[in-house]
This record gives structure tokens, sequence and C-alpha cells, in this order.
């Protein structure tokens, strides 16, 4: 009984980069990050064509909840099935969580330096990403 | 003789070390163009999901975007994908030439190279490239994938160009490619398939606007085309280089069975001689 309840709430989730599909579950929830901001899908949610943007994207399965961090992308919500096509998406449990942190300094570094537009907002991109993943690895904190 | 004998034996080991060389770059090849497939497909569902998406979002927009218009003024452009490196057989010279015709047909027609081997094609017979991009490597990156769609939506945006197509190795087979032209801007999306008609029924929200969303998606459509194109390329490639270096092992084991025949009958000459002389030494002393 329990069991056809939970499998009532399910909806498909797809994370899918230039690469690979990078995840294909049957999820409970999702909460990503928008332009606008955190973004909540469930099921039966009205369709949806909406922006991803970098950060941390938590979905729950089986009750327990997973990180992923993601690049800019799209994101399409239509009958149950949440497409996310995202320019790259790393699952928390695969970030090398060492590399995420060299990154983070490195990036914060640059920004305290004051070169060209360009590179400062090269660096704020990277500052923005180190972070998603650190989040990501970390469980979301 | 006995020098004629040294020779031969010096060719044949010559022709051995060639043969071991093509020999591991033809299994080197293979496994190249085992990744390349993989990779290529697994490209496969991001390319097709941006393309059904911009399928679905054209309803809802009233403007016409500029990716998606054909402009009356026809300046082409035709970017070529070729490789690095050679002794891949015909795969240069087929995409360049191919190439070449295209080019050929219109006096503004304009050429845009990745890959070293076509640059140079193209370079010697004294072409003005509008852009190049070398050292892609066996395993293109989506990154560089990027760069060089920024680079060919830059030169579009600023009327330099009005159309563009790539013109790559199709890969039919592990034996058999072919050269292909693919229309990359103006964008063309196909016709909606029947499940994506019944998706247009939908009544869907967007944020940002619909116009803003196509402006994040058709880009990224962009790249996933090329992306496909490159890794298909490189496919092609490592197939052409494969074939070709297992026919050159093919001929180097023929070229040692001939040698080792002839170095055969060259030693045998050889101590045959060297037999009749002494003999003929014994009987003049005997004489």
């Amino acid at each position: 009984m329990a069991e056809a309840q939970a499998g009532h709430r399910l909806f498909k989730m797809e994370i899918i980069t230039p690469e690979r599909v990078v995840l294909e579950e049957e999820v409970e929830g999702v909460v990503l990050s928008s332009p606008e901001g955190f973004f909540g899908i469930l099921r039966g949610h009205a369709p949806f064509i909406g922006g991803l943007s970098i950060g941390v994207l938590k979905y729950r399965k089986d009750g327990k909840l997973h990180w992923i961090a993601t690049d800019n992308g799209v994101f399409e919500m239509s009958e149950n099935r949440l497409r996310i096509l995202a320019d790259a998406a790393e699952r928390g449990e695969d970030i090398n969580v060492l590399r995420a942190k060299e990154a983070y300094d490195r990036a914060k570094q640059r920004l305290g330096q004051r070169y060209e537009d360009l590179d400062h907002l090269r660096a704020e991109l990277a500052l923005k990403r180190s972070l998603a993943r650190l989040k990501a690895a970390s469980g979301g904190v | 003789m006995a020098e004629q004998v040294r020779d031969i034996k010096r060719r044949i080991r010559s022709i051995k070390s060639t043969q071991q060389i093509t020999k591991a770059m033809e299994m080197v090849a293979a496994a190249k163009l085992r990744r390349a497939q993989e990779k290529a497909i697994a490209a496969r569902p991001y390319a097709r999901e941006i393309q059904d998406m911009i399928q679905r979002l054209l309803p809802a927009i009233d403007t016409i975007h500029p990716l998606l218009t054909p402009r009356k003024e026809h300046r082409v452009c035709y970017v070529a994908l070729t490789s690095d490196r050679g002794l891949c057989g015909g795969f240069n010279g087929q995409v360049s030439r191919y190439t070449q015709l295209l080019l050929a047909q219109h006096q503004e027609n304009a050429v845009i190279i990745v890959g070293r081997k076509g640059r140079d094609y193209f370079r010697r017979r004294g072409y003005r490239l509008l852009a190049e991009f070398v050292a892609v490597g066996d395993e293109p990156t989506v990154a560089q994938t990027r760069e060089i769609a920024q680079a060919l939506l830059d030169l579009y945006n600023k009327n330099l160009i009005d159309e563009i197509n790539l013109v790559y190795m199709e890969f039919v087979s592990a034996g058999k490619q072919r050269p292909a032209v693919a229309k990359l801007l103006p964008l063309e999306v196909q016709p909606a398939s029947e499940e994506s008609e019944h998706d247009l029924l939908l009544d869907y929200f967007f944020e940002p606007e619909p116009e803003a969303v196509l402006d994040m998606l058709l880009p990224r459509f962009i790249v996933g085309k090329i992306y496909s194109a490159l890794l298909e390329s490189k496919a092609s490639e490592q197939a052409a280089r494969m074939i070709a270096m297992g026919a050159a092992s093919e001929n180097a084991l023929e070229m040692i069975d001939q040698l080792t025949l002839s170095f055969n009958k060259a030693r045998q000459a050889a101590i045959t001689k060297e037999l009749s002389e002494i003999v003929g030494g014994a009987d003049a002393l005997r004489g």
C-alpha cells in the first residue's frame, strides 16, 4: 500500500549533457536552480519550459536526497517527464572535492585581483561553478 | 654476390619494422574508432532533445528569429572537418576535394577549416580561410566545439556570411565513409514528429518568456550539431586509418615474401658459385 502510494508520486527525470545522459531516474521531487531562483517540481506539474542556471539540483528518491552540480541550460517538464539539458552536470558523489576546492580558491584569488572585464566575468563564473560543485559534493550545505 | 644477399637482408629487416608500425597503428585506430563511435552514440540524446524542445517552443514564438530566417544575400560558407594527422587513406583528400567543388559553385563562397590537413590543402591552393581550427585532437571536447560554434555565430551575426554548411566524412561503416554536407545556419527545424505534434497541444508555461528560451536553445542546438559532426568525422578518420594501415601491413607482408624469395635465390646462387669455384680450383690443381 505504502509502495503504491510512493509510486503514485513518482515522475521521470533525465539529466542530459552534450556528451551523455548523466542520469535517468524515477524521482519523488526535484528542486533546481533557475535564473529566477529555486524551482520545485513534483509529479503533475503543469507543462513548463524554463532556464537552468549554475547551481545545485536536489532530488529525492526512495526518501533519500541526492545532489547534482549543474551548469547553465534549459529544462522542460511535460506529462510527468522532466528533461534537464545542462551544459554540464556532475553527481555529488562523483565530484572530486579537492579539485573543486582548488578551483574555488583559484577563482576567489583571481577575483581579488583587478583584471580586464572579461577575465573578471570568467572568474565569477568559475567561482559559481566551483561553489556549486562543492555544495553538491557536501550535500547541499 | 654476398653483398647483394646482405642488401636484401637489410631491406627485409627495414620492411619488417615498418610493418610492425603499421600493424600497431591499425590496432590503435581500431580502438580509437570504437571510442569515437561510443561517444557519438552517447551524444545523440542531447541533440535530439534540443531539437524536439525547439519544435515545441516555436508555436509560442511570434517574432522571427534571425537564426531561423533565410537571407536574401547568399554568401555561403563551408566548414570542412579534416584531421590533424595523416596516414588515413583518402580521408582528408576526399573532404578537401569535395569542399573545393562546393566552393567553386559560387565566387562569393567562403571556407573555414577544422584540422591541419585541410588547412594545408587549401593554403597550398591559395584559398583565403575565413577561420581555422587546428589541434582538435582524437577526442573533440564540448569546450572546443563551443569555441568553433561561437566563431561561426559571430561571423553569421555580423552578416559576413549568410549560410553555413558543415562538410565532413559521414560514417557509413568501418569500411565505408563518404563526404556529406549538413546545413547549420540558418537553422532548418524539421517538421514536428507525431509524438511532438501531440506535445504541441499542451499549453506550456515559459520562464523566462519564449523568445528568451529560444535564445538559450539555439546556440546549444548548434553546439550539439557541430559536436555530433566532429565525432562522426573522428570515427570516419579512425576507420579510414584502420583500413589504410591494414592494407599497408598486407603490402609489407607481400614484399617480405618476395624479398625472401629473392634472398634465397641470391644465397643459392652465391653457394653454387662458390662451389663451382672450389671445384674449378681443385680441377686446375689436379690438371
